[in-house]
């Protein structure tokens, strides 16, 4: 969707004979005949008792027979829908020719973080949404998310550890605030162009969202952590407990020599309701609770850190957090453990697996209400919840159908905690110590096309500039911005010689 | 990971942290606080810095042993390291010359109050400071306070020591004998809300310094939230100081008594596991 496609580039790399004579090897009609293979899971009931991975990831001879789909398309129209511009069809066909560990090198060429975005990415709207089969056959298209997947676990599993080439070290500091997806994208960048690059993260544990956001069971914590590991052995140093505009400025780091910095500081501020009665305590949000869980260990006896949970857990919100709490909610233990949304299941923004996922998990779906009030216990801790039923009404700006109150619809429900997932807006920190800074209304920072803020040589990408988005549209960004960060330096360089 | 320099206890269950933690002390303002992790499996609590050496490059803290985190922090030695520390966190006090500055702190409160007398002092206030406790023992900072305010009332709920009294009772004496431009009041929240009713009566603008549950310390949780005039504000990216006329106190001490049960059982667990080593 970003990146322009240089056909021409794609064009050359599809006619080497190789990928030529593996073209011919099966005819397109059987290739269209095999049907799309099925990601195999955990068993639902076991499964929402404990932190196991849901998705179980591909056998070799599943990835093999999923790669045979693939058309290598003259046009491919994939890499289009892919916000880091991965080389898709090179790397199925490396894999449809056995060649798995040549496969994950096509992904690390535009990708640093392959095993997570075939993880977490909604390929179904992206690369796979722009599939011929789904484009012109009206089929399901390649499972290019799930072979993503498979060739880089494969490639961790059994391959050297490798780093990318990186170009000789030029001694110049650069700054990264926040090591989330965006962040490490960056940093991974600009290693390779020969930079010494440092990034500063505010918590005590590094990868941003994909460790204190994103359940274990979606994406396993030591799965982010080789891939920063990979980043470490690049040269990138990373100093944890320090927050830029308050450990340090970046006038403060300018005086330390570093010459260009990039914001990458997440949406970190959630968002409430502003309903009577959501201060009561076992009302918190999708952020609160799932740090509790993920990054400060709540959910085990053996961390001093408490969280709250219990029989009736309600979450409000349909999108991916919200799937995200509901189901760390039943895995603790809850008996009821509901969405409540607004709209109605067809309007959903969660992606349509982690859905099917939370339905097969015994999740309930309470749709078309929102909570209007909540009350308490003598102590303060919420004990019930008033809902008004809605019905849908005409699209609005999104394109949705608008929520519309049903008068008079009001009814209780009796729950032990909520969890408020509704979205986020960017965290204010860096802004606050640098007024200068040119923000938009919704207080996200200001980018040009290089991801240059106002402020010369400071960049900024992922969600501090888009608001609340995902975690390859912040990758994205940190691609855009690396390179951005690159010519404005060494622009610097040269008029200064 | 960060280096635990001194350490001395102030009162029986008080103690005074020094550690290492130069880029803090360095950026460090009255009112500020810190966040800490004492180890893998510890919480993310938050304390106010009582006081900064920038050539030293360390911070003091002050913390008083209530629960699980606090006992093991107390029970640290200098030469010890505290695995996380990050800060300085929320906004600095706004400092100017406003006149006569009432302060008051109760309790452990009295510590994150000290930066903010020696501040106001700095900036050419005429600075009357109540240091209240339950009693005699548990009295800190006397010296400290003493030597950056113009009067010190030192004050116990049993007498043992300075006025016998509640603070709110020296609050009013000091607001009946002379004109107090601005109040500062620190202490346990039930202290706070009686504090700013008593300010409130004289219509003397007052600041409180609230100490709420925290888990990351920069507006990402919204764990610490409290409603200050009706609108909900994040105590670690809007406050910690807030106008004390408009803090929902009550609200706060629910908010405060969140995890209570969760906190007392694992505190038994705690000392349990204290005495089976101390019996091994």
């Amino acid at each position: 969707m970003e990146e322009e496609l240089n056909e021409e580039y794609y064009k050359n790399e599809r006619k080497t004979e190789w990928r030529d004579k593996l073209r011919k090897e099966i005819k397109a009609k059987e290739r269209t005949d095999i049907s799309r293979i099925k990601m195999p899971e955990a068993d639902p009931n076991v499964r929402n008792k404990s932190n196991l991975e849901v998705n179980k990831g591909l056998t070799l001879e599943m990835a093999l027979a999923e790669s045979h789909r693939c058309l290598d398309c003259a046009v491919p129209t994939c890499i289009v829908g892919c916000p880091v511009g991965t080389n898709i069809p090179k790397f199925i066909k490396y894999l449809e020719a056995g060649d798995v560990l040549g496969a994950a090198e096509v992904l690390k060429e535009n990708n640093s973080l392959p095993a997570i975005c075939g993880r977490v990415c909604p390929q179904e709207i992206q690369c796979e949404a722009q599939c011929f089969y789904v484009k012109k056959l009206s089929k399901e298209g390649a499972a290019i998310g799930h072979l993503e997947r498979f060739v880089a676990d494969y490639a961790r599993e059994h391959g050297p550890t490798t780093i990318p080439a990186l170009a000789e070290p030029n001694g110049i500091k650069m700054a990264v605030i926040g090591s989330g997806p965006a962040g490490l994208t960056v940093a991974g960048e600009l290693a390779k162009f020969g930079y010494d690059v440092t990034v500063f993260e505010a918590l005590h544990d590094l990868g941003g969202v994909l460790k204190y956001g994103i359940p274990e069971f979606r994406l396993p914590k030591s799965i982010v952590d080789y891939e920063i590991n990979t980043i470490k052995n690049m040269g990138v140093k990373f100093i944890t407990n320090f927050i830029v505009g308050k450990t340090a400025t970046i006038d403060d780091l300018k005086e330390e020599g570093f010459v260009a910095f990039f914001i990458a500081s997440g949406a970190g501020l959630p968002n409430f309701m502003n309903i009577p009665g959501e201060n009561y305590s076992g009302i918190q949000s999708a952020n609160e609770f799932l740090t509790r869980v993920n990054l400060m260990g709540g959910a085990d006896a053996n961390f001093d850190t408490p969280v709250h949970t219990g029989k009736n857990v309600v979450v409000v919100g349909g999108g991916n957090t919200a799937m995200d709490s509901v189901r760390t909610a039943k895995r603790m233990g809850a008996e009821r453990a509901i969405i409540m949304y607004r709209r109605s299941m067809e309007e959903m923004p969660a992606r349509g697996e982690e859905i099917k996922h939370a339905i097969e998990e015994g999740i309930e779906f309470i749709n078309l209400a929102s909570p209007i009030e909540y009350f308490a216990d003598e102590r303060g801790k919420v004990n019930k919840m008033r809902v008004q039923k809605m019905e849908l009404g005409e699209p609005d700006a999104s394109g949705r159908r608008r929520p519309v109150v049903i008068e008079g619809s009001e009814y209780d429900i009796d729950v032990d905690s909520v969890v408020i997932a509704v979205g986020v807006s960017p965290n204010p920190i860096v802004q606050q110590s640098m007024p200068e800074l040119e923000i938009t209304k919704w207080n996200t920072i200001k980018v040009d096309g290089n991801m240059m803020t106002s402020i010369p040589g400071l960049f900024a990408g992922g969600d501090i500039v888009r608001g609340g988005a995902t975690v390859i549209l912040a990758m994205g960004d940190g691609r855009k911005a690396a390179s951005g960060m690159h010519a404005y330096v060494q622009a610097d360089v040269f008029a200064k010689i | 990971m960060f280096k635990i320099i001194e350490k001395k206890f102030l009162s029986e269950n008080v103690a005074r942290l020094v550690i290492e933690a130069p880029y803090i002390a360095k950026s460090r303002r009255a009112g500020h606080f810190i966040i800490l992790r004492i180890d893998k499996n510890g919480e993310r609590i938050p304390l106010t810095i009582s006081d900064a050496d920038v050539e030293k490059g360390t911070i003091s803290l002050i913390v008083q042993r209530v629960g699980v985190s606090s006992h093991k922090l107390c029970a640290m030695n200098a030469g010890d390291f505290i695995l996380d520390v990050v800060g300085p966190l929320g906004k600095a006090t706004h400092i100017s010359n406003v006149g006569t500055v009432l302060c008051a702190g109760g309790g452990v409160g009295v510590a994150p109050l000290f930066p903010i007398v020696q501040a106001m002092k700095l900036a050419g206030n005429r600075v009357i400071t109540i240091i209240a406790a339950r009693n005699k023992d548990l009295v800190i900072l006397e010296n400290e306070m003493a030597e950056y305010s113009d009067e010190l009332i030192v004050m116990t709920d049993d007498g043992s020591k300075g006025t016998k009294g509640l603070v709110t009772q020296g609050m009013e004496e000091v607001i009946l004998r002379e004109k107090v431009n601005e109040a500062i009041v620190i202490g346990p929240a039930i202290m706070m809300k009686f504090a700013a009713l008593t300010t409130k009566k004289y219509d003397i603008p007052t600041m409180a310094s609230l100490n709420t549950i925290m888990v990351d310390g920069t507006g990402m949780c919204g764990a610490c939230r409290v409603s200050v005039g009706g609108k909900t504000e994040f105590v670690c990216v809007d406050g910690p100081e807030f106008d004390a006329h408009k803090v929902n106190f009550d609200e706060m001490l629910s908010r405060l008594g969140a995890y209570k049960d969760k906190e007392s059982e694992n505190y038994s667990e705690y000392v349990k596991s204290c005495e089976a080593t101390s019996l091994n």
